[in-house]
């Protein structure tokens, strides 16, 4: 693998940009490896990434059953934030926005990491009373979250109609300015590209079609597609499949699959110049760097693994969105899609061992999986190698369903996460 | 947007006059203090997520307001057929019928 720098972009700049080469191998598969990651998306690349760099495990394979980066890593509106309400999850998520802030540097790949500030609109009494509580929570954890006026607000982003009149008027808002967004696809191939060159084969359109036990019940290995493969230990890193592959070993989980849907403008000169959300009126939106205003809508109510969704909840976020920034009002929309996400019970993910021994999972990321790739993936690995978890996600066990101990982000953090 | 047919109502309605309330055929236990915590779990949080045939609920929250049962591919979307609360699960016979 050839590094990026000033040096080899002007050398390839003057012979045409010919001699870049693929950015990782894309071999065939080895009878046996120590890790199989199922699921080569921006959380399962990152931790066959973390196991080689971090723990010196590099006999590792990424089966992924479409393309790399295919499945919901390329299907979100790239939102990063922290500013969870409960300990365990602030813990994580700012984890992860550590990681995000050299995450470029790291992988020597330019994520687009941009830190414009994702500010949370409050439009009734207790929207007020929420935000401010969660900020209050944020900053005893050390996640920085502030208070802004609706004219602070305003200030903070000039498309944003504050007035009184409005359906649902901004009362306020709390601003995170560490927040942000970045360039999802490209977070799929540093990830991919660091940890091909470091001995891990992603092997694209290869589904796993069941997950082989010894008689003593660990996993010794899964059948594919492309033929057996013997592992050490399995990790599922499946989002919306994750179900269908936890069956496979014998393990029901507390998950349910739904579509989410988003949608792109066409493109314009920059006229947003963060992130906006509001759970009152369920809309999200940014600005890309190619100009398109990117929307995240709801989710469905029903099962589903089709990857489309009702055009009524494109149409309610749509209504939203024209209330809070009438200027958008003649805007098209040019692509709208939907992508799977795999939902727990509490809102909150699950990080963790599983009951069969040598299998691991990573899922229940539902609608915000996206701001949590680097973190997830690095106390992932971790869980994998050192066959514990990690001191951040130890809260993420798949037993609290059965304790009680959840991570109720669903009451805390209404609809968006 | 998806067409559903309310067996009570017995007419085709849009989507937008339902609401999906989850998994069929979940019997709740009749002294929940009694349960362990293993059931517990099964019974309030473990889900079957299929991907193919699924037995869910439907309530006709803008119509008659009843709850109802449905057969519905997670694949397709589609609806097999829909039944009154009440009726039997449906065998796998019954659904493989259905597909054809």
């Amino acid at each position: 693998m050839r590094n990026f720098n000033a040096f080899t972009l002007a050398r390839e700049a003057l012979r045409g940009h010919k001699g870049w080469g693929k950015q990782w191998r894309s071999p065939e598969p080895k009878k046996s490896y120590d890790v199989i990651i199922i699921g080569a998306g921006g959380h399962g690349l990152g931790t066959a990434y973390y196991l080689a760099k971090e723990h010196g495990i590099t006999n590792v394979a990424v089966l992924e059953k479409g393309w790399l980066g295919g499945g919901n890593t390329g299907r979100n509106t790239t939102i990063i934030r922290s500013n969870y309400l409960y300990d365990e999850s602030a813990g994580l998520y700012d984890h992860s926005v550590k990681l995000w802030e050299t995450l470029s540097e790291e992988l020597n790949y330019n994520v687009m990491f941009s830190q414009r500030g994702v500010m949370m609109l409050a439009h009734n009494v207790h929207d007020v009373q929420s935000a401010q509580r969660h900020i209050h929570a944020n900053r005893l954890n050390g996640v920085d979250n502030e208070w802004l006026t609706p004219q602070q607000a305003k200030d903070y982003c000039p498309p944003l109609s504050i007035s009184k009149s409005a359906r649902y008027p901004v009362m306020g808002a709390a601003l995170q300015r560490r927040g942000g967004v970045a360039r999802h696809d490209a977070v799929a191939w540093g990830f991919a590209r660091q940890a091909s060159a470091m001995g891990v084969d992603i092997i694209q359109n290869c589904e796993v079609i069941s997950i082989d036990r010894a008689p003593s019940g660990e996993v010794t290995g899964v059948q594919t597609t492309k033929g057996p493969i013997g592992a050490k230990k399995v990790g599922v890193v499946a989002a919306g499949h994750t179900s269908v592959l936890m069956e496979m070993a014998g393990v029901r989980m507390p998950l349910e699959s739904y579509p989410l849907q988003a949608l792109v403008s066409e493109p314009v000169k920059p006229v947003f110049p963060c992130v906006v959300m509001s759970n009152a009126v369920h809309a999200y939106i940014s600005q890309s760097d190619k100009g398109e205003l990117v929307i995240g809508a709801g989710t469905d109510s029903y099962l589903s693994y089709s990857q489309t969704g009702s055009m009524h909840i494109l149409q309610h976020t749509l209504d939203a969105i024209i209330e809070l920034y009438p200027m958008f009002s003649r805007m098209k929309m040019l692509r709208t899609w939907g992508g799977i996400v795999d939902v727990t019970p509490d809102r909150s993910p699950i990080l963790a061992k599983t009951p069969v021994p040598n299998l691991y999972v990573n899922c229940g990321w539902g609608t915000g999986g996206f701001k949590a790739t680097p973190g997830s993936a690095n106390v992932f690995a971790h869980t994998i190698a050192r066959d514990e978890p990690h001191k951040i996600n130890a809260g993420f066990t798949l037993e609290r369903f059965r304790t009680g101990r959840l991570i109720d982000e669903a009451a805390a953090a209404a609809v968006a996460h | 947007m998806l067409l559903i047919h309310c067996p009570y109502c017995e007419a085709e309605r849009p989507e937008l006059e339902f609401a999906n309330a989850g998994e069929a055929h979940i019997v709740r236990p009749k002294d929940m203090s009694q349960m362990s915590d293993e059931d517990f779990e099964a019974m309030f949080f473990i889900r079957d997520n299929p991907k193919g045939i699924n037995l869910e609920r439907w309530r006709h929250v803008h119509g008659c307001g009843r709850f109802f049962n449905a057969i519905r591919s997670t694949v397709t979307d589609k609806f097999l057929k829909t039944y009154k609360a009440g009726e039997p699960r449906p065998s796998g016979d019954e659904i493989a019928e259905l597909m054809k």
